[in-house]
């Protein structure tokens, strides 16, 4: 398997990417979205996982293999999080306290 | 691959399947990390869905200045790291490996520095959860759990941080040692993988923290 080396110029510009994201996840916390604004703030932090995975962690020049092990590692997190999820949205629970 | 100058263990064929193997063990072990912390973004998800008012009252109180600070500060040092990681690949001099792995040393004490100055903020107006938590107003039970998680899970990521510039630290003498080349880099290269793992973590927990709107 090629030991790929990523230019210096590509790892500059993600990492001026990564910067600009940061701004925007700040500036849409005062954007008033409702709902949307966690959905904003997540899909942001997304992106800028995928860059540092792809790019900084050399994931898109590496094996399929590892590409599989990477997606396993996330899959299990949507399984546990959709699951958990799952059952407090769609059961009534008693609160769990007082205020 | 010239492997004159790599250095392989007996159970492999060459350094290629050295190298492939040593990326693909970090990776399992990462996984086992996203589940490690997915427990405490499953439990944060939870509550903040039972919670919303008093978690968003909770996180005004916290430094998002402070915050964004720290996020710019981990994203430099995954940039350093990733330089590290080139200046081995390209057969830079060590001295050029050890000064990126000492400026990613120096960002990560910059984070563990300005998270003190966070921490010792909450011990002063007693929003440590426990016996001396005290929250004027309504929601003083959902204010206490979020910051419950806010510990615990910036406490976990602020462990990864000391135990990544403790083995970054025995890299950069490695490197001095001029023990990294092109052909070998193995322990650098997932050193650095750990190193962006945390900054990812940080990725997640700072809008969830800080900017519950």
């Amino acid at each position: 398997m090629s030991n790929h080396v990523i230019p210096v110029k590509t790892y500059v510009a993600v990492f001026v990417a990564l910067m600009v994201l940061l701004v925007v996840t700040v500036a849409v916390r005062y954007v008033h979205l409702g709902a949307f604004n966690v959905a904003a703030a997540l899909a942001i932090a997304f992106i800028k996982t995928f860059l540092v995975v792809l790019y900084f962690m050399h994931v898109r020049y590496s094996h399929r293999l590892i590409w599989i092990f990477v997606g396993v590692g996330f899959y299990w997190l949507t399984i546990l999080l959709a699951l958990t999820m799952s059952d407090f949205i769609s059961r009534v629970w008693p609160p769990f306290g007082g205020g | 691959m010239d492997e004159s100058h790599a250095i392989v263990a007996h159970q492999f064929d060459d350094a290629g399947q050295q190298r492939e193997s040593a990326l693909l063990g970090m990776w399992v072990f990462l996984a086992t990390e996203i589940m490690f912390f997915g427990g405490l973004f499953a439990g944060y998800t939870a509550y903040r869905f039972q919670y919303a008012e008093g978690f968003a009252a909770a996180s005004h109180h916290l430094d998002m200045l402070l915050g964004a600070i720290n996020t710019a500060v981990l994203l430099t040092s995954s940039l350093t790291m990733a330089l590290a990681v080139h200046s081995a690949q390209v057969g830079k001099k060590p001295a050029h490996i050890v000064g990126w792995l000492i400026l990613t040393m120096l960002f990560g004490c910059a984070f563990l520095g300005i998270k003190v100055i966070e921490y010792h903020d909450k011990f002063v107006h007693h929003l440590v959860p426990g016996a001396s938590f005290a929250w004027e107003g309504a929601l003083a039970r959902q204010a206490q759990m979020f910051y419950y998680l806010y510990f615990a899970m910036t406490g976990l990521h602020a462990i990864h941080m000391l135990a990544g510039v403790a083995v970054v630290l025995v890299i950069a003498i490695q490197a001095a040692r001029g023990r990294y080349t092109p052909q070998y880099h193995n322990p650098l290269e997932i050193t650095g993988l750990y190193w962006h793992f945390v900054d990812i973590v940080w990725i997640f927990l700072f809008p969830l923290l800080y900017l519950i709107a």
